[in-house]
């Protein structure tokens, strides 16, 4: 495997509703926030974070609000509706049963 | 909630969309902001951090193109754009689409309008319940020489008390009333029919006033009644309730009206204006014969019960009746359609042929539209290329190409629908005799169908020129000196091919319509046999009720005859149950006194004919041998008839006709039973235009019997201007009496042919256009090629090449694909031809003349469509053409 690891199928969208979780963020600061908890393993390309990010605030999960950044400049702020703190619920659960699955085929297979 | 909220967001996407880019805009930026922010906290200087920034980030353009992507409406916008786009680009050349448009909306047109009359005629169901049950019975024989004969009244009671496939069986014929006048309303002639009683429950008609026949009211002895349609109910009667139970007049006799039907019902067509029954109307005697072919029978299956089923039980039944009578003209077998189809089988081919002429039409418009924008194409394949090179995607080309040719078959079809309904009323109005032609209008399902074809043309006009340009050909376009010698191949190939396509549809629809003609010109210089020209008919009914006597009918008739022939202008008058041209109405069957008695189940059959005595000669139809009637030959002592040539040739060959007896089963003449004496021979006349003369003979119209009969009269001048003082002349010796049908002989003669010419006229215009679009399209790709080739041309005329060797060379360029398209064109006609030669008279399917007139006519337009660009070509002075680009 030569590139960074590319992120599974959808689970940018699970993802960032997580990084949501916790506080209103900016894109920039969602990138950021991945690659270090994930210590720079995951690296998000702005070409998949945006659509993304445009993708749930169409589907009604996130919302967002301009806002004043911490360098004082206007950015544009993503939060968790209600609605997508049930779709990440739902997607958490569905993760977890997804690798606990993959985990037992490579441990016992 | 979230449903509330996505919507809200759509409408925000929808009408906000200019802030949302520029918010976009933003947002993107400050995350390039932030990258650069880092890079130069991480120690790099500024310019190469905002290098790296920008390399890490991709390209701008994409990212916010790709996030775009995601919001809704995407699609709408794009559309929006491609349209616009589209109408842009041809608004810029608003000859080329406003001639595209015309095209598409003709051939367009043509199609809805038959689709229309197609559905209403021949699919859409009659508004009866069940229909699929209801069917329609035939007497037939069963050597399959005679499939739809009517049935006699004995064959139906047989029919009726011994079959079990069955839930219903009725009947029903038509028959016309004189109806009086009433409240200062005129008389009039009205059609109407006369039915068994239970025809109403067979079909599901509930009455919409009062009510339906009873079984007691279908007997000889019940009182007289009749049922409305809602049309003669509201017009000659405003809609009164209150004549319910009232009488009104039918032939001079009183009748009580029972009800009136619903509005909606106007079976078996709109004309029919009043019902009474059958059993009452016609005497038990008749009803009785199994010889007087003359009802409609309609039955209704029992359910899971097939037609074949049917047609095999009532066959054996029929057979029996065969058995048990076997002299006269009965039947030995049974057939049975479904109700619609026996309404309108017999146009089924015309109008199904007329169709197809129309899907011919369109196609040829789609081609010549492909051809059109393939040729715009090539001029825009620089522009095409270089928008692949910087990344337009193949799929966006097409695209838009398509949206293209789809905004001209909108256009098309929109105008296509104006130009049907148009079409449609002027095909109602001309065609009254079409089955149905109250139910042809234009439907929601009619509209589908104008969607389905405006879209399928729009696809196919685009798709074609659009998958054409391929990409490979990038490169080497862009590589294309601007100085090229000689245009691109691939694009010329495909026009060609599609010129071939379109000129072979041309020819044949030319050859159709070449062959319709002729059959039509055939008909039209039938010679009947009989005067035709300046000749004037009145059909007249004398009701029973004021007529009760041979002897007043015989003598209404002879003092009409006799006044009318006074008149000024009127050279002849005469008085007769049918005239020549017609149509077959009436036959009977005889025997010849003088011969041996035929084998068992062998009859002979002849037209009846009833004329008065200067019949032969008003009609100018000449006698040939023996006399003609005198003028007292009348009632009791009408004892002679007179045959035609046919009859002699048929039944008496060899022989002296005259003194032969003949003896007819007619019991309306007295004696016809013992012999009626042959005393004339008369030249043949037609009943139909397409068929051969039918034996004849001609009974004495003065015996009296014959209530109803057509009065000729040949005048001077044009007959039109007689018949305001013929129906004088019947007011004046009766006020009452309607009449019905005036006509000349020329317009009897034109309804008989009015299928052929309407089929003709129609597809003779439909391949005219074809011609002129073939014409068009070869004209159009020849000048493309002579202005892609002026370079070529140039050189070869400063290489010493003759004008004439360009012009041939040129000509040969363009008649290649109308050769092509001549011989593919032919040979498809000859199977075309094929199909329709139901539909021709006299005429052979592979006629040597229509098919030579077609080749040389579409070589001759084929030619002068090339010869202008060949011509132009052949003038090119070498310097310009060398100098140009």
């Amino acid at each position: 495997m030569g590139k960074p690891s590319d992120l599974v199928q959808g689970t940018l969208d699970l993802l960032i509703l997580k990084t949501l979780s916790i506080e209103a963020r900016h894109g920039w600061a969602i990138a950021k926030r991945i690659q270090m908890i994930s210590g720079e393993v995951l690296q998000v390309q702005q070409g998949s974070l945006y659509p993304a990010l445009h993708r749930l605030e169409q589907q009604g999960w996130i919302k967002a609000k301009w806002a004043e950044s911490e360098t004082g400049r206007l950015a544009k702020f993503y939060s968790l509706t209600a609605a997508g703190r049930k779709q990440l619920d739902s997607e958490t659960a569905n993760w977890a049963r997804l690798s606990d699955a993959i985990n037992l085929v490579v441990r016992e297979a | 909630m979230r449903w509330p909220h996505k919507f809200l967001m759509r409408c925000q996407m929808l009408f906000r969309r200019g802030r949302a880019g520029d918010q976009l805009q933003d947002e993107l930026q400050f995350h390039l902001d932030q990258q650069i922010a880092e890079n130069v906290a991480a120690g790099t200087n500024p310019v190469e951090a905002r290098r790296a920034a920008l390399r890490s980030f991709g390209n701008p353009t994409v990212l916010r193109e790709q996030a775009r992507d995601t919001w809704s409406w995407q699609w709408l916008e794009l559309l929006l754009r491609d349209l616009r786009f589209g109408v842009r680009a041809l608004a810029r050349n608003p000859g080329f689409s406003i001639l595209a448009i015309l095209v598409m909306g003709l051939g367009i047109g043509a199609n809805v309008a038959f689709f229309t009359v197609v559905r209403s005629v021949l699919l859409k169901p009659l508004p009866f319940k069940d229909q699929g049950r209801l069917v329609r019975l035939y007497e037939a024989d069963a050597h399959g020489a005679f499939q739809d004969n009517v049935l006699a009244g004995g064959t139906f009671a047989a029919w009726q008390s011994r079959s079990h496939s069955f839930e219903q069986m009725a009947i029903k014929r038509a028959i016309d009333y004189n109806l009086s006048g009433s409240g200062g309303q005129l008389p009039e002639l009205v059609h109407g029919q006369v039915a068994s009683w239970n025809i109403f429950p067979l079909l599901g008609v509930e009455p919409a006033l009062g009510r339906v026949f009873l079984p007691s009211d279908d007997r000889r002895e019940a009182n007289a009644t009749v049922l409305l349609t809602w049309g003669l109910w509201k017009r000659r009667y405003g809609g009164a309730p209150s004549l319910i139970g009232k009488t009104i007049l039918l032939d001079a006799r009183p009748y009580t009206v029972l009800g009136v039907l619903p509005e909606w019902f106007n079976y078996p067509d709109s004309k029919v204006q009043l019902w009474t029954p059958a059993y009452h109307e016609r005497s038990p005697a008749v009803m009785a014969l199994y010889t007087a072919h003359n009802l409609d029978a309609i039955g209704r299956l029992k359910p899971g019960i097939t037609i074949a089923q049917a047609t095999a039980e009532l066959s054996t039944i029929q057979r029996q009746i065969r058995q048990q009578n076997p002299d006269g003209p009965i039947h030995d077998a049974a057939n049975i359609r479904p109700i619609l189809d026996a309404e309108v089988f017999h146009l089924k081919t015309g109008l199904y042929a007329m169709l197809a002429a129309t899907g011919c039409l369109l196609l040829i418009a789609c081609l010549n539209i492909a051809n059109l924008l393939v040729a715009r194409a090539a001029t825009r394949r620089k522009e095409t290329a270089v928008r692949a090179a910087l990344g337009g995607s193949r799929g966006r080309l097409i695209r838009e190409q398509v949206i293209e040719s789809l905004v001209l078959s909108v256009a098309g079809g929109a105008s296509g629908l104006m130009l049907a309904e148009a079409a449609l009323r002027w095909l109602v109005h001309v065609r009254k005799d079409i089955p149905r032609a109250d139910s042809i209008h234009i439907d929601s399902m009619v509209i589908l169908f104008t969607i389905g074809v405006t879209l399928l043309c729009g696809l196919l006009a685009g798709l074609i020129p659009a998958l054409s340009s391929n990409n490979k050909q990038i490169l080497s376009t862009l590589q294309e000196s601007s100085r090229s010698y000689s245009g691109g191949h691939a694009g010329v190939r495909l026009r060609r091919v599609l010129l071939g396509l379109q000129v072979g549809l041309t020819v044949v629809l030319l050859t159709s319509a070449g062959l319709l003609l002729k059959t039509y010109t055939r008909l039209r210089s039938v010679d009947i046999g009989c005067a035709t020209h300046d000749v004037l008919t009145v059909e007249i009914n004398l009701p029973r009720g004021s007529y009760k006597t041979s002897a007043q009918i015989v003598s209404f008739y002879d003092q009409l005859v006799e006044k009318v022939r006074q008149l000024p202008g009127v050279q002849a008058a005469t008085v007769a149950t049918i005239l020549p041209g017609e149509g077959h109405q009436r036959d009977d069957v005889f025997t010849i006194r003088e011969h041996p008695p035929l084998p068992k189940g062998q009859v002979l059959d002849a037209s009846t004919f009833f004329v008065d005595p200067g019949h032969f000669g008003a009609m100018q139809i000449p006698l040939l041998q023996g006399r003609v009637f005198q003028s007292d030959e009348r009632l009791d002592r009408a004892h002679s008839v007179i045959v035609n040539q046919t009859f002699v040739r048929q039944f008496l060959k060899g022989e002296n006709p005259l003194g032969k007896h003949l003896k007819v089963e007619l019991g309306e003449v007295a004696g016809s039973d013992t012999g009626l004496e042959i005393v004339g021979v008369v030249a043949d006349t037609l009943e139909n235009l397409s068929d051969t003369p039918y034996p004849t003979i001609y009974y004495p119209f003065y015996s009296g019997s014959q209530r109803s009969g057509t009065l000729a009269v040949r005048g001077q001048q044009a007959p039109s201007g007689l018949s305001l003082p013929v129906q004088h002349a019947i007011a004046s010796m009766d006020p009452d009496l309607a009449v019905a049908n005036v006509l000349t002989m020329d317009q009897i003669l034109g309804q008989s042919t009015i299928d052929a010419s309407f089929d003709a006229a129609l597809l003779f215009a439909f391949a005219v256009i074809s011609l002129l679009l073939a014409a068009v399209g070869l004209f159009g790709v020849l000048s493309f090629i002579v202005a892609q080739r002026t370079t070529e041309i140039g050189i070869r005329i400063a290489l010493g090449a003759q004008r004439e060797q360009v012009m041939r060379l040129m000509l040969r360029d363009g008649l290649h694909p109308a050769i092509f398209g001549l011989i593919l064109g032919l040979i498809a006609s000859s199977g075309v031809a094929h199909l329709i030669r139901s539909m021709l008279y006299g005429t052979p399917a592979l006629d040597p003349a229509v098919f030579l007139v077609v080749a040389v006519t579409l070589l001759l337009v084929a030619s002068a469509a090339c010869a202008i660009p060949a011509w132009r070509a052949s003038r090119l002075d070498p310097m310009t053409a060398l100098r140009m680009e």
